[in-house]
């Protein structure tokens, strides 16, 4: 069972509780862009097995959007932050460096 | 004026728990900057709290004030009431990027009450009601319908939920404090 405390309103909320948005910090690539970057853009997901940063909305609560760092492997969740970011921040960054020292980094 | 009737008009059940269709219940739902002294001083008017803190009920003269979001609330007054407020809302709030509608009729608020009305909730919704506090607001879901609860007295919780859902969430309830299904 997965456990994200939004932070928004502060709920720790049950998996169930929560709506699923995909990876995130992706950039859009609309219109005038390359086919490739929009094929990209649309089709292409990291996927990986370990650390992953995710969208999330608090569906049964706030209703808001925020971000999420977490394991894919063991579900460990190393943290949440707000949606209005464009990359996770440095602390939580250093966080999932000390957790998982093997982790390449964020891009 | 219509004959305005609630939900499912003050349906009772009496379990190891009482439930009851809480009838007539006017509902407010205010959404812009929490923050902005424009919205303090509407909410004060409407309702004489001011606006309540994160996750936060308050309540004075038979009116409350709950935190939904951080850009809503949502305002309890007398059903009769509701309108109105409302309609003074709008004016009070002119110049904010803000909203207040009467949402009375698209809602239901139910009452479970009993030493163990708390185990009726635990078994639907998947919140620790240990760590609830007194004046908490827990927005999350009764089995799989959105729903707000908090505890409104010592022995007594109240929930509210979509009206549209109302005849789901009371026999979730009323099946979930059938006698002999305790917890413990
Ligand atoms: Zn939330």
């Amino acid at each position: 069972m997965l456990i994200l405390e939004c932070p928004c309103c502060g709920v720790k909320a049950e998996e169930t509780e929560l709506a699923p948005g995909g990876e995130a910090h992706l950039k859009r690539y609309g219109p005038g862009s390359s086919d490739e970057d929009f094929d990209n853009y649309m089709f292409a997901r990291a996927n990986p097995k370990g650390v992953h940063f995710e969208r999330w909305r608090h569906a049964y609560g706030c209703g808001k959007w925020f971000l999420a760092a977490r394991c894919t492997a063991t579900l460990e969740v190393f943290g949440t932050y707000p949606a209005q970011t464009t990359e996770p921040p440095a602390e939580l960054q250093a966080y999932i460096k000390s957790r998982r020292p093997e982790w390449e980094g964020y891009k | 004026m219509p004959n305005a009737v609630s939900a499912l008009n003050g349906k009772a059940f009496s379990g190891f728990a009482q439930i009851t269709e809480a009838g007539l219940q006017g509902m407010i739902t205010l959404r812009g900057d929490l923050a902005s002294p424009v919205i303090a001083e509407a909410v004060r008017a409407a309702t004489g709290t001011p606006v309540p803190g994160p996750r936060q009920v308050v309540s004075a003269g038979g009116k409350s004030a709950l935190w939904m979001s951080p850009d809503e609330l949502l305002l309890l007054v007398p059903y009769a009431d509701a309108a109105g407020i409302a309609a003074q809302l709008t004016p009070a709030l002119s110049g904010e990027h803000a909203l207040a509608v009467n949402v009375s009729d698209a809602r239901a608020m139910f009452r479970i009450q009993g030493a163990k009305a708390a185990q009726v909730l635990q078994k639907l919704a998947p919140v620790d009601f240990d760590t609830l506090g007194a004046d908490e607001v827990r927005r999350s879901r009764l089995a799989q319908v959105a729903a707000a609860m908090w505890k409104s007295g010592p022995d007594e919780f109240t929930v509210i939920g979509f009206r549209s859902v109302a005849g789901y969430i009371m026999g979730l309830l009323e099946n979930a404090a059938l006698p002999g299904s305790e917890i413990a």
